[in-house]
């Protein structure tokens, strides 16, 4: 019994459909395994992909995200957006290596009790068949985390992420609307770049490192690496350091730059 | 701000709930667990928090105890975290220094099976709200003043009654109708069921009494083109023609209406010139324009409960045994004002047709079977001879005192109802120029014909077209089926979830006229809190921009669903803390992380969500 996996599930609840629907549940006596600790928030649109992404860098097996069906949004249009982060740190998540199985977003009405008990248990199987979270045996893993939180938080990905629903919806400024199709894949776009630069800055951050050796570790070509040098570069992120010999290292000044 | 160096010191309440929670949760094991955690200054169990000892020792403890956070593990906060919000206050804290934990929905009743587990989640729970609670800071909630004045949209029956219910309250009360006269969609009716007075005449006195009433003014013709602002202090721009008039509102009360379904082809609707809805019954019947007639059938749940639309309008039965009751008992005088008005609708087929072989041959086999007692009785109750009625329904629902006897009423009338399934609904066929109705006897289990002259549809009201633009500038919800959206399905059934707009009538879902006015007054009343008030308290979950982050890149401005976030003379977003809700999409959406919502904050949640995992915060 003692060496059964009891995996580790934060939840983050919407106050008006998925919280009251695990009360209902609750109230109904639906039983579901003891896996789940909830966090509660007023809406689902509340949590950004960079929260994810650290809850599970803590080291979550899993991370239960629980809004109001579409269209039912206590705050009219809140878990579209939550669909927008959540693909994006899904996105960010599979990047890093990690199960992407490990999160899962779910709708979730305040008269669903029933369907919380079953959502919980199905959740916290699919986890158990997965086992316990990397992030504390695997540093390969932690550290592509790490990098997917920094993604995460870049103004480049958080304001693409937060400017999808608008721009399908509402247009731009030019009342054009745009496909929501061709959103998603810049949003992916960007979160791979992001990704890419985040890792260099991490990977920087550690130890100096050249072009050739961040692309071999990140194993993306070295003339990408070196675009997104000059980028960072002129970010004010990294800086390169006087040239010993005849390759120029870099190293990642220290966030926010000056 | 000096409170926030205060260091906290954390009372935890765990409630045994009797034995809803200490039945399965060691809840003792848990306050012990509870005192160990950092900044725990008091920790007890309570047998029932929410009673009165319960309270009272929440207050000594605070007292005795120097308590500043507070820390209930107990049901849910969506019950109970007011009450003790309240206690929290009484003893002098600050109610944002407290922290709901829920055991018992959450924990106890779901894990029944599991003590230990349950237990140890328990702790984890109280871990993870002591790790929220230490980071709380004490909010101010906004106080926000209240023009004294409200605007109701829509001139129909809810919308009336709530204009009147506000200026006889003292309020004025701007009324916009989009119609050239008032009355809604009742000016369609002949008459309301359960009385027989002229629909139009029942409502007279209520258009005379809010045109006549100084404090309302009633906008014709108009529409309501702009909509800015938040509780207490709404902008509102009014269209009429060309002109445009500036308001300032306190309140809003959306009384919009419905609209009844049609669908080409639904039952043969406008394929077919005589089969009509049930409104368009009725106007035929008000304009005496009712052409003579040999059998009429009604089809209840036409388009409704999962045909086209999920839900039932439950005023049809209703109608429909009205006007079937009405057909019976007034067939002379509506034909004799129609031929005498030479209103016949030619289209509909009329006396060249009767009486129809098809109904002599009916008749002469029910008097054949020897039913002559029926044929004399009919004679006396007369219509039900010269006219055949029947009603096709799923089941009839004729809810409320008076009308199970309409109900019965109608079937003394000889009206017939027949059963239908969903799995084989009736079909509307023309069978050269006479129009029959195929349906499945499900009592007899056989195919049938039935000759109609006129096919009447029960089809459900929806809500209007431009609902969702409406919505959209009042920054409401609307549901799947788009009608507005309650704050609460049970609970606030007029409010929105945006204070100070409140909903009644049709535009929320299907409702007979008492129904309507029941909304309508109860609209009013909860309109009357903040303007008789004349302050608006928010509450304090809200988004606060760092001024000295924020580079005014006008993302949080574009995701706002309340248009809560403006550009500040700096260039800067600045937040309307009466119009922000406290969802937290800006706060997600910034990308300089330059949003903080009270009470929510990145750092609060994430200590929540960690503790969860960690042993020791």
């Amino acid at each position: 019994m003692t060496d059964e996996f009891n995996p580790k599930i934060v939840g983050f609840l919407c106050n008006w459909c998925s919280y009251a629907g695990a009360d209902l549940c609750g109230v109904s006596r639906y039983q579901y395994p003891p896996s789940l600790r909830v966090v509660r928030v007023m809406c689902s649109t509340r949590i950004s992909p960079k929260m994810i992404i650290r809850v599970l860098r803590e080291g979550a097996d899993g991370v239960l995200i629980g809004g109001c069906h579409l269209g039912d949004c206590h705050y009219i249009s809140g878990n579209y957006f939550t669909e927008k982060r959540f693909d994006i740190a899904a996105k960010l998540i599979s990047l890093t290596g990690l199960e992407t199985d490990r999160i899962r977003l779910e709708w979730v009405s305040a008269s669903e009790g029933e369907k919380f008990s079953k959502v919980v248990t199905e959740f916290t199987e699919k986890i158990r068949q997965l086992g316990p979270t990397p992030v504390k045996t695997n540093a390969e893993i932690a550290l592509r985390l790490e990098a997917a939180e920094l993604a995460a938080e870049s103004f480049r990905l958080t304001a693409i992420t937060s400017k999808e629903y608008p721009l399908n919806v509402k247009g731009n400024v030019y009342g054009e609307k745009l496909d929501a199709e061709k959103l998603r894949k810049l949003a992916h776009l960007t979160a791979e770049e992001e990704f890419e630069r985040a890792m260099i800055l991490t990977l920087a951050k550690r130890n100096r490192m050249s072009v050739k050796e961040l692309a071999s570790k990140m194993k993306v070509p070295s003339d990408r690496v070196l675009e997104h040098i000059v980028t960072l570069r002129q970010q004010n992120l990294i800086a390169m350091d006087p040239v010993e010999g005849f390759t120029p290292t870099y190293h990642t000044l220290s966030l926010g730059g000056e | 701000m000096s409170e926030q160096v205060e260091k906290p010191r954390v009372g935890v309440f765990i409630c045994h709930c009797g034995s809803n929670i200490a039945g399965v949760v060691d809840v003792k094991a848990v306050a012990e667990y509870a005192k160990t955690l950092p900044d725990v200054a008091f920790a007890t169990t309570n047998l029932y928090t929410c009673a009165e000892d319960g309270l009272a020792n929440i207050r000594n403890a605070i007292k005795e105890h120097k308590l500043n956070r507070v820390v209930v593990s107990a049901c849910t906060p969506r019950t109970h975290a007011p009450l003790f919000q309240s206690v929290c206050e009484e003893a002098g804290l600050n109610k944002y220094l407290f922290t709901f934990v829920n055991i018992r929905e959450h924990c106890s009743w779901v894990h029944m099976k599991e003590k230990e587990k349950a237990t140890e989640k328990a702790k984890d729970l109280v871990r993870m709200g002591v790790a929220k609670a230490r980071l709380l800071t004490p909010q101010t909630e906004p106080r926000i003043s209240v023009e004294k004045s409200a605007l109701v949209i829509g001139g129909g029956v809810a919308g009336m009654t709530a204009a009147l219910s506000l200026a006889k309250m003292g309020f004025p009360v701007h009324l916009v109708e989009k119609e050239k006269e008032l009355g809604g969609f009742v000016r369609n009716l002949n008459n309301l069921y359960v009385t027989t007075k002229d629909a139009l005449e029942t409502i007279k006195p209520l258009i005379q009494e809010v045109t006549s009433h100084p404090k309302i003014k009633v906008y014709l013709n108009s529409k309501v083109s702009d909509v800015f602002g938040y509780v207490g202090n709404y902008d509102i721009k009014i269209k009429t023609g060309d002109q445009e008039t500036k308001l300032k509102v306190g309140a809003i009360i959306v009384a919009t209406g419905a609209i009844e379904y049609t669908k080409d082809g639904l039952y043969g609707y406008n394929v077919y010139k005589n089969v009509v809805t049930l409104t368009e019954f009725e106007i035929m019947c008000k304009n005496k324009t009712l052409p003579k007639l040999k059998s009429v059938v009604f089809i209840q749940c036409c388009g409704s409960r999962g045909q086209d639309k999920s839900y039932c309008s439950r005023i049809c039965c209703n109608v429909a045994i009205k006007n079937a009751i009405n057909i019976a008992d007034n067939y002379d005088n509506m034909l004799g004002i129609a031929q005498q008005l030479g209103k016949v609708i030619p289209e509909v087929p009329a006396e060249t047709k009767s009486p129809t072989p098809e109904i002599s041959e009916r008749r002469r086999r029910r008097r054949g079977r020897g039913e002559e007692a029926e044929a004399v009785e009919e004679e006396k109750l007369g219509p039900s001879d010269k006219i055949e009625i029947t009603i096709f329904n799923r089941d009839i629902m004729s809810y409320g005192i008076d009308h199970e006897l309409w109900f019965n009423k109608a079937r003394e009338k000889r009206i017939r109802f027949i059963r239908y399934t969903p799995e084989r609904r009736p079909e509307v066929i023309m069978k050269g120029d006479q129009l029959y109705v195929k349906y499945f006897h499900e009592t007899l289990k056989v195919e049938r014909e039935m000759p109609a002259d006129l096919v009447i549809l029960s089809t459900p009201l929806v809500a209007p077209p431009g609902q969702e633009q409406l919505a959209k500038m009042l920054k409401v919800p609307v549901g799947q089926d788009g009608f507005f959206l309650e704050a609460h399905v049970k609970l606030r059934p007029v409010d929105f979830a945006t204070d100070g707009i409140y909903v009644c009538g049709t535009a929320k879902g299907p409702a007979d006229i008492t129904e309507a006015i029941e909304q309508a007054e109860a609209a009013a009343s909860r309109a009357a809190i903040p303007l008789s008030r004349g302050y608006v308290q928010a509450e304090a979950i809200m988004a606060q921009v760092d001024q000295e982050v924020c580079t005014g890149c006008g993302t949080c401005i574009e995701v706002c669903p309340y248009g809560a976030i403006v550009k500040n003379e700096n260039g800067l977003a600045e937040v309307i803390a009466a119009a922000c809700k406290g969802c937290g999409c800006c706060g997600a959406s910034c990308p300089n992380s330059a949003i903080i919502m009270t009470n929510y904050s990145d750092e609060q949640l994430l200590a929540e969500a960690t503790a969860a995992l960690k042993e020791a915060i």
